[in-house]
């Protein structure tokens, strides 16, 4: 098992060194030919662990790879931790990754920087591993970190676009205020439970559950809370919850592969495999549970209605990725930690083919992504309309796609849970079943359907703002006048993403979420234990129960609502516009976030930093005391000078001066 | 242990006798006094590894020990030796002054052998101070590595030169009068100038105070700590790439240094007393120098305030220990802080000179270190790109470079003494982020701004060379510290348990 463990994560390693090293040596080819057979012997033994996971019962595998070091009784270390849960999260990584590399020859083929390209997402499939298959919270860091680093590179791929490398800075930034509270949160694991190791940890953690800590004032706060919470502020950052999502819709100046592997399918799920996988310290805390819980639903449902009036077809897609995000933690935050994972899986395949499919819209449309120049886009690509639609009825949870099984499972879960918290993200979680098919069938209609595409010619003029920092200027000049469908390369991973996007929800709903599959990874306390209140009879039967409940039919009435108003009656969308249009501005603001950082934070920094620096540094430090203390010696020796004339009668008269001084005070005295 | 043949003498006097020659030599034939120099500096650097080949990491003891006297009317003694505090900081001497006469090679045109020559014997003062371990020994060595710093900047450095070296020379002499005053006071107190006599002197608490006061102001302007910082953005800025890197490689480790070779052991009550106010000005360092290097719009100087910035790290590892061993819920962490804080050393000396060798390199090409004069060099510059957002990351803190290993152990530490002090240093984690990736975002991204910007010529073997090595350096570190941890943990735990026993 170790050396087809190490294999698995050094496999993609040795792919992206040589593919970004020797990318003259290699050339194109060469780095995808290199990389995809890296992530390609990945994908193949990350399902042969799943299956001697899941079918043939191995033992947990828990072992050290090497000591990074050991200091003051505190080991660190680099190891594996592989049970049923980092099995799950291996195979969704590498099939998604390899299924982006295979897509991306297709996407990149004009592109320059090729083998950058392919040697940063190989590079990002070894870090994702790395950071599931961590035994401990070093490495976890490290993941986590690295994932971010790609993260960056990526989207700041287009180096030359100021949009691209403002949100690469931006992402960067935002997740390191969510490191800032995740490494806090390891600090104190490390001070209180005394190791990093995972199992360790939770071993110790249950002895701390009352344990209290005097934070500040002489407020005694539960050490658990704290933890969690801390841990949670990275999870926040990661995954891209309220109010650290920022980063995320900007994301998209990265090209649409990445959008689909990392800011969809795989990066930002990490927070979410992060508390499943620190259940045990979670369940210690209800406080920290709803606190994850109300975040979640926030994010879901506020996030999941600016989608509604977004016009770039990939932020569309990642509006929704937050909305679908914030359903996974609100799981969480109910203690259906099976059922957030089991969304986290769906989700993979289900977005993952939602912006692959997005993306090869965008090689039709010659890469503009303004969806109000599209339309009728399904007579020109067929297949790649039929994977769209599966996608999109995933996501809304049409009754037996993949999509449906998950979230209906998170939002039952969250109606039973009892926490504090629970009833508002319960509505709010059932309200965003009908944004999720609003935006979604809106994005459908009117790509898919209606007339068009407006303005096709390979130069045209009308141009969103995103629309036209996408639009490559030395893009070759088209002569076809239609649309057609994208090479073999883009359709066969957009394929074999839909058919686990309608399938895996039947199968894995039973095992995953009321089997045993999770049995010994994820811990629920009997008090929390949402998901075992649902009553489960098979996955037909989750189906027939699924159409008695209210979801379906706000899906039902989502997409009813979509189809009328962005086919029938396009006129009804801008007069809501106009009349209801502070809520337009709202939404079209993203609730005034970005503004607010922009000027409190950026702004803020830049002129904390010019005072002090200015004020403190040069005003005061230099200029009064170092330069002042110059002045000081400089003008004492000024004045002094006039005592050393060099004239003698100047001299002469200073001792006639001194000598009657001195006899004038002999004879007063 | 002891080698057949005195290690430290031929480390420390071959590089200064070979720089005499070098000077000798003469500008005439300038390829035979570099290609002299650089023989001499990788013949050095080889010397010093048996420090770390032989190194016994199982003992406290001082190793390689030469012991002759050399001014016995006084009991002053040429006495060197090294623990495993001093022994990577010789070790990161020897390695960074190779890169540096190969960084110097073609770019340094005015009088290259004198320029070479005092880079050679500032190497071998700075392992002198590095291993004396006679008081007397280590003040000329200490006063004497002023010198060549002085010339560096003074003849090759840059139009405010003059202003900068005299600001330089005055703060740092400043410090270093009080400290010889301190020494002296405790030559007549014990009748020894040996340092490790001085650990164990009795002092009562008044005169550990004036003690540490004197010394405090000799390291604090060397580190430099926050408020005696402002010698070193101006130093940097005038001084030649070389010189900067030196800088801020290996002098402003001295003053760490000297903090754990002096302050510590010699008053620890005094350290105690006052350890509140060096983890304020700690802070201070992370946080307000992190603000002030987020809006400089001269790249050395955003890398000096960087360095700042990242120094506090090293002193506020040092001096949590106090609190750490008060806190009774807690049962370690003290080695851990100090531990955290020469591992930052070490490895700023990598990401610093790493830095400032980038800026060089723009430097050498376009005689302009104003980023609003850069953008784009992505375009232009491929290579020089990947290393110098690889570097930035380092810089950044990003786990898998060294940078990450101190900043993380430190901040592991202070959670331990203080969850406040944990939330102030962590903040670096942004802040440090924000200034060293905007810079790259201005200087290495967008589009070429300028014709000088796209008339740049990639980075040549030479560069390479120097900028692949620091890199190596800076990945192992982060991805396996252990073996430096493991030299310096029987000397680090000797020191914990000496300043945790009070002289009282």
């Amino acid at each position: 098992m170790d050396y087809i463990l190490l294999t698995i994560v050094l496999a993609p390693l040795a792919g992206s060194l040589i593919a970004g090293l020797f990318r003259n040596q290699v050339g194109r080819a060469g780095a995808h030919w290199t990389t995809i057979i890296g992530v390609g012997i990945s994908c193949a033994l990350s399902f042969y662990v799943f299956y001697q996971y899941a079918f043939n019962g191995a033992p947990v595998h828990n072992e050290t790879v090497y000591t990074w070091m050991v200091v003051d009784g505190l080991r660190m270390e680099i190891g594996f931790l592989v049970d049923r849960l980092t099995a799950m999260m291996m195979v969704v990584v590498t099939f998604v990754s390899l299924m982006v590399h295979i897509y991306t020859i297709g996407y990149m083929a004009h592109e320059e920087g090729y083998q950058r390209f392919f040697s940063y997402i190989a590079l990002f499939t070894f870090s994702m591993l790395m950071l599931v298959m961590s035994n401990n919270f070093l490495q976890l860091f490290f993941g986590w970190e690295a994932v971010g680093l790609v993260s960056y590179l990526l989207i700041g791929f287009y180096v030359k676009r100021e949009t691209a490398i403002f949100a690469n800075l931006k992402a960067f930034l935002v997740n390191r205020v969510g490191d800032f509270g995740f490494i806090l949160g390891i600090a104190a694991v490390a001070m209180y439970m005394g190791t990093l190791d995972y199992y360790e940890a939770f071993e110790r953690a249950p002895a701390l559950a009352n344990a209290t800590v005097v934070v500040w004032g002489d407020d005694a706060w539960s050490l658990m809370t704290l933890i969690c919470i801390l841990l949670f502020v990275g999870a926040m950052g990661k995954s891209a919850q309220v109010p650290l999502h920022v980063w995320l819709p900007d994301s998209m100046e990265g090209p649409t592969p990445i959008s689909a592997l990392i800011h969809a399918a795989t990066m930002v799920t990490a927070g979410i495999f992060m508390v499943a996988r620190m259940s045990p310290l979670y369940e210690l805390s209800e406080t920290a549970l709803s606190f994850v819980l109300i975040i979640g639903a926030t994010t879901a449902f506020f996030m999941g209605l600016i989608g509604i009036i977004q016009n770039d077809i990939k932020r569309v897609v990642a509006y929704s990725t937050l909305s679908q995000l914030g359903y996974m933690i609100a799981a969480l935050g109910a203690s259906a930690y099976a059922a957030g994972l089991f969304h986290l899986m769906t989700h993979a395949f289900f977005k993952a083919l939602l912006f692959l499919a997005a993306g090869s819209v965008i090689i039709g449309m010659h890469h503009d992504q303004d969806i109000r120049n599209m339309g009728g886009m399904r007579k020109y690509m067929p297949i790649t309309h039929w994977t769209f639609l599966i996608g999109t009825l995933a996501l809304i949870g049409f009754p037996g796609f993949a999509g449906f099984f998950s979230k209906d499972a998170i939002i039952e879960a969250v109606h039973f849970s009892r926490i504090f918290g629970s009833d508002y993200a319960y509505w709010l979680l059932l309200s965003g079943v009908f944004v999720t098919a609003l935006y979604s069938f809106r994005l459908y209609f009117i790509v898919f359907h209606g007339k068009g595409p407006r303005h096709f010619e390979p130069h045209h003029d009308v141009h969103d703002e995103n629309g036209d920092a996408e639009a490559q200027e030395h893009h070759p000049v088209h002569d076809e006048p239609k649309p057609h469908e994208s090479p073999w390369v883009v359709t066969v991973p957009l394929v074999l993403l839909a058919i686990p996007s309608v399938v895996i929800g039947y199968l894995a709903i039973g095992p995953m979420l009321f089997g045993e599959y999770f049995d010994g990874t994820l811990t629920v306390a009997p008090i929390h234990a949402t998901l075992s209140e649902i009553d489960f009879h098979g996955a037909a039967g989750f189906i027939l129960h699924g159409l008695s409940g209210p979801a379906v039919y706000l899906a039902a009435a989502g997409a009813l609502v979509a189809w009328f108003v962005y086919t029938r009656k396009p006129n009804i969308a801008t007069d809501l516009a106009r009349r209801f249009s502070w809520i337009y501005r709202v939404l079209d603001s993203k609730y005034g976030f970005d503004s607010f950082n922009q000027w409190f934070f950026a702004g803020g920094a830049r002129q904390l930093g010019k005072v002090l620096w200015q004020a403190g540094d040069r005003a005061f430090i230099d200029g009064a005391v170092v330069n002042g203390s110059a002045r000081s010696v400089a003008w004492l020796a000024s004045v002094t000078r006039y005592l050393q004339t060099g004239y003698l009668y100047h001299y002469a008269f200073a001792i006639i001066l001194g000598l009657l001084g001195l006899l004038s005070w002999f004879v007063i005295r | 242990m002891s080698a057949d043949w005195p290690i430290l003498s031929v480390t420390i006097w071959l590089p200064i006798i070979g720089g005499l020659l070098v000077l000798m030599s003469g500008d005439k034939a300038p390829n035979v006094s570099r290609w002299a120099a650089l023989w001499v500096a990788i013949l050095t650097f080889v010397v010093s590894i048996p420090l770390y080949a032989g190194f016994d990491s199982s003992t406290a003891q001082m190793q390689f020990v030469e012991n002759v006297p050399w001014i016995p009317m006084f009991e002053v003694n040429y006495h060197l030796g090294v623990d495993g505090i001093s022994m990577p900081l010789i070790l990161l001497t020897t390695f960074i002054t190779v890169l540096v006469i190969i960084a110097g090679w073609e770019v340094i045109q005015y009088k290259p052998s004198q320029y070479m020559e005092a880079f050679l014997i500032m190497e071998g003062v700075m392992v002198g101070v590095f291993s004396a371990l006679d008081a007397m020994l280590f003040y000329v060595f200490w006063e004497a590595m002023l010198i060549p710093m002085f010339v560096i900047i003074g003849i090759w450095g840059g139009p405010r030169r003059v202003y900068a070296t005299i600001k330089f020379f005055l703060y740092t002499f400043l410090g270093s009068v009080f400290m010889l005053v301190a020494l002296i006071y405790m030559y007549f107190k014990s009748g020894s100038m040996g340092i490790l006599a001085f650990h164990d002197l009795q002092l009562d608490l008044t005169e550990q105070i004036l003690i540490f006061i004197a010394f405090l102001l000799a390291f604090a302007v060397k580190v430099p700590m926050w408020p005696v910082h402002t010698w070193l953005p101006d130093a940097h800025v005038e001084a030649p790439t070389g010189g900067s890197v030196i800088l801020a490689a290996i002098m402003l480790k001295i003053g760490g240094y000297g903090f754990l070779r002096f302050s510590l052991p010699i008053t620890p009550d005094a350290s105690h007393t006052l350890d509140w106010l060096i983890i304020g000005m700690s802070l201070i360092a992370v946080v307000y120098i992190g603000f002030v290097a987020l809006v400089q719009q001269d790249m050395k100087k955003l890398i000096a305030y960087s360095s700042i910035a990242h120094m506090g790290f090293v002193t506020l590892g040092f001096f949590i220990v106090f609190m750490i061993f008060a806190r009774t819920e807690v049962d370690s962490g003290a080695i851990l802080g100090v531990q955290g804080g020469m591992v930052q050393m070490i490895s700023h000396g990598f990401i610093s000179a790493a830095m400032f060798l980038c800026v060089g390199v723009l430097y050498d090409r376009l005689h302009s270190r104003e980023i609003s004069d850069y953008g784009g060099v992505v375009n232009v510059m491929p290579w020089f790109a990947v290393f110098m957002v690889f570097f930035a990351m380092a810089n950044a803190g990003l786990p898998g470079t060294s940078g990450f290993v101190g900043e993380f152990m430190v901040i592991l530490a202070s959670f331990r003494a203080d969850f406040w002090f944990a939330v102030l240093a962590a903040t670096t984690l942004i802040v440090g982020a924000a200034y060293t990736l905007w810079m790259v975002k201005r200087v290495v991204f967008g589009e070429v701004t300028s014709e000088g910007v796209a008339a740049l010529q990639d980075i040549n073997a030479r560069e390479a060379l120097v900028l692949t090595s620091l890199a190596i350096a800076v990945l192992a570190l982060g991805l396996w510290p252990a073996p430096l941890i493991e030299v310096m943990d029987a000397s680090i735990g000797n020191l914990v348990q000496h300043i945790g026993v009070s002289k009282l």
